[in-house]
């Protein structure tokens, strides 16, 4: 009986990925808040704001169009937060040092916690794309678009579960990764989120959100769904998305070594 | 003395910052098939001490082999022989003990076509088979307790690190666990490895009991050796008359010296042999025509043993700084 193989890396992913989505499911309030709140926000804003797409070189006659990335990106820092949590529970509650005595490898147990992310990121921007086009929006890229639209969205979502993983890791505490929730919304409000650049007339804010990486992610989501086929936008949003996927990855990685000492 | 299931310890030592000497260059064997209680107060050193013997932590200094391997150099291996339940019995409040059987199989490489019957046959060992469809979170104390030892015994370990697993247990789950652990001593020859702060838990259970204090094992031995090296037993008696109480000191007086009572007008004596000089005792007594109202042997416990070498009871020794610093300090040594 001790002679037990060493269970394979991409096993040990597909079972605490598999326990990752069982969290969510099994927490409703993971699953509906995440995705009625930000859709809520939609429909509030894109009839409250509409007026705005009269102003000269607003990029959209419809605020709809010019809002719907929104909820991609509200529901990328709700998972960040929600899978954060989940994480740093299993740290608080001794759950870790339970994984840790089994031959689970460093990066599966990461790889593991990010597929419950990636698999909120799949449905939640299913939904948000569905409901958009049902209330009216169109995807100025067409079909192809929709799928790329998609595809940037769950990257977008992915990256920020890096994020919140590695404030898990280091904080250690459910109460750490809520703290940093209301920084994630200032990057967002800060961002041009839910004004265009060109039109913020107060230059620090201008100044802020054309250094905000957020603006870029938003900007790379808007394109497809206002201007078409924009490849800089697009290169940016993915480039940007792809860099914080690296770096917080590796920041994951180290944070994990550092908390699990085990020799 | 080293085989596969055994465990050797020489000076070791796990120092937190600050230079907080947790475990303070302890030695230790236990052999194969043994049952080793580890007792001492909180903040003795005994958590940390199984931390560093499950490879959860490195030591600091010192040597260990668990299963033949060494703690600091060969991880893996350790944790591949080893079975753990630590203090806080950590469960996903969110999975039902049968998903927590499957996950543990799972990433301990047990094969895919054992997992579901070997989950299954521990749930059913441990009377879980009716709530193993039921989250975690609605178990009681002892069900979550039940179901922590079946996860650390799921892969077959030869080893068992069990740090405090009755804390907290009523009586009825506290005797049904004791009789488990024997079992597997017993039966399968799985070596474990108990930590407690019971004196009642290390003297039924264990074959040796190493007591440990501040870091440093103080008296290592078999519970009916330790307390032969400490103490004597102790004949108690409270005369009917409490007016006898010179009468009866001057009875037992030949037996061995007095010592402070136990109860309010009794007169206890420590023995200068053993039990066997009872019957003489009550025919002194006899003799001497006392009334006895009550009389009775006290064997040495642990308790004495821990008072004789600490100077302290362990009853209230615990009432000290906690042992394991908090968690940002463990990475540190």
């Amino acid at each position: 009986m001790s002679a037990l193989a060493s269970s394979a890396m991409p096993a040990q992913v597909g079972l605490l990925a598999g326990r990752a989505v069982r969290h969510i499911i099994r927490q409703p309030a993971q699953v509906v808040f995440p995705i009625v709140f930000p859709l809520v926000l939609l429909a509030v804003n894109s009839s409250g704001l509409d007026a705005a797409t009269k102003l000269p070189g607003f990029p959209t006659t419809d605020y709809l169009d010019f809002a719907l990335a929104v909820p991609f990106m509200q529901g990328a820092l709700f998972a960040a937060l929600n899978g954060g949590q989940d994480l740093a529970r299993d740290i608080e509650g001794g759950f870790l040092d339970r994984l840790a005595l089994t031959p689970m490898s460093g990066p599966a147990l990461i790889a593991g916690q990010l597929g419950g992310a990636l698999f909120m990121g799949v449905v939640s921007a299913l939904i948000y794309l569905t409901v958009g086009l049902l209330i009216g929006s169109g995807i100025a890229a067409g079909f192809g678009g929709a799928l790329v639209l998609l595809a940037l969205a769950v990257t977008i979502s992915f990256a920020f579960a890096c994020l919140g993983t590695f404030v898990a890791l280091r904080a250690g505490s459910g109460q750490a990764v809520q703290g940093f929730f209301p920084l994630f919304f200032v990057l967002l409000f800060l961002s041009s989120a839910f004004f265009p650049r060109n039109l913020i007339e107060q230059d620090w804010f201008r100044e802020v959100a054309t250094y905000n990486p957020v603006s870029y992610l938003v900007e790379g989501i808007r394109s497809l769904v206002i201007t078409g086929w924009d490849g800089q936008a697009l290169a940016q949003a993915f480039g940007i998305a792809a860099l914080m996927i690296a770096a917080f990855l590796a920041l994951s990685a180290w944070a994990l070594r550092t908390r699990l000492v085990r020799t | 003395m080293s085989d596969d299931r055994s465990i050797q310890v020489a000076g070791l030592v796990r120092e937190f910052k600050g230079g907080i000497k947790a475990v303070d260059g302890i030695d230790l064997g236990v052999a194969g098939g043994e049952i080793y209680g580890f007792l001492g107060p909180n903040g003795a050193g005994k958590s940390t001490t199984v931390k560093v013997l499950t490879t959860l932590l490195p030591p600091s200094a010192g040597t260990a082999t668990v299963a033949g391997h060494d703690v600091a150099r060969e991880g893996a291996k350790v944790r591949a022989s080893i079975g753990v339940a630590l203090q806080d019995v950590a469960l996903d409040p969110l999975l039902t003990g049968r998903e927590h059987m499957r996950l543990q199989a799972g990433l301990q490489g047990v094969p895919r076509a054992e997992r579901a019957s070997r989950g299954d046959e521990l749930l059913e060992r441990f009377g879980l088979s009716d709530a193993a469809d039921r989250k975690s979170s609605t178990y009681s104390g002892g069900m979550r307790r039940r179901l922590d030892l079946a996860l650390a015994l799921l892969h077959g370990p030869r080893i068992l690190f069990l740090d405090e697993p009755t804390t907290g247990l009523d009586v009825q789950s506290r005797t049904a666990l004791w009789d488990e652990v024997a079992r597997l001593a017993r039966e399968d020859g799985t070596t474990v490895f108990l930590t407690t702060q019971y004196l009642e838990e290390a003297d039924v259970l264990a074959d040796r009991v190493g007591i440990i204090d501040r870091g440093v094992i103080v008296a290592e031995g078999t519970p009916a050796a330790l307390k032969a090296q400490v103490s004597r037993p102790t004949v108690e008696v409270i005369p009917r008359d409490p007016g006898a109480c010179a009468a009866t000191g001057a009875a037992l007086a030949p037996f061995g010296e007095q010592v402070a009572e136990r109860t309010a007008g009794s007169i206890a004596v420590r023995l200068r042999s053993g039990a066997d000089q009872l019957a003489e005792i009550v025919r002194a007594l006899d003799v001497a025509e006392v009334a006895v109202a009550h009389l009775a042997l006290h064997e040495p416990t642990l308790d004495d043993v821990f008072l004789a070498k600490t100077g302290r009871s362990l009853e209230g020794a615990g009432d000290e700084p906690a042992e394991t610093p908090p968690e940002p300090e463990r990475a540190a040594a």
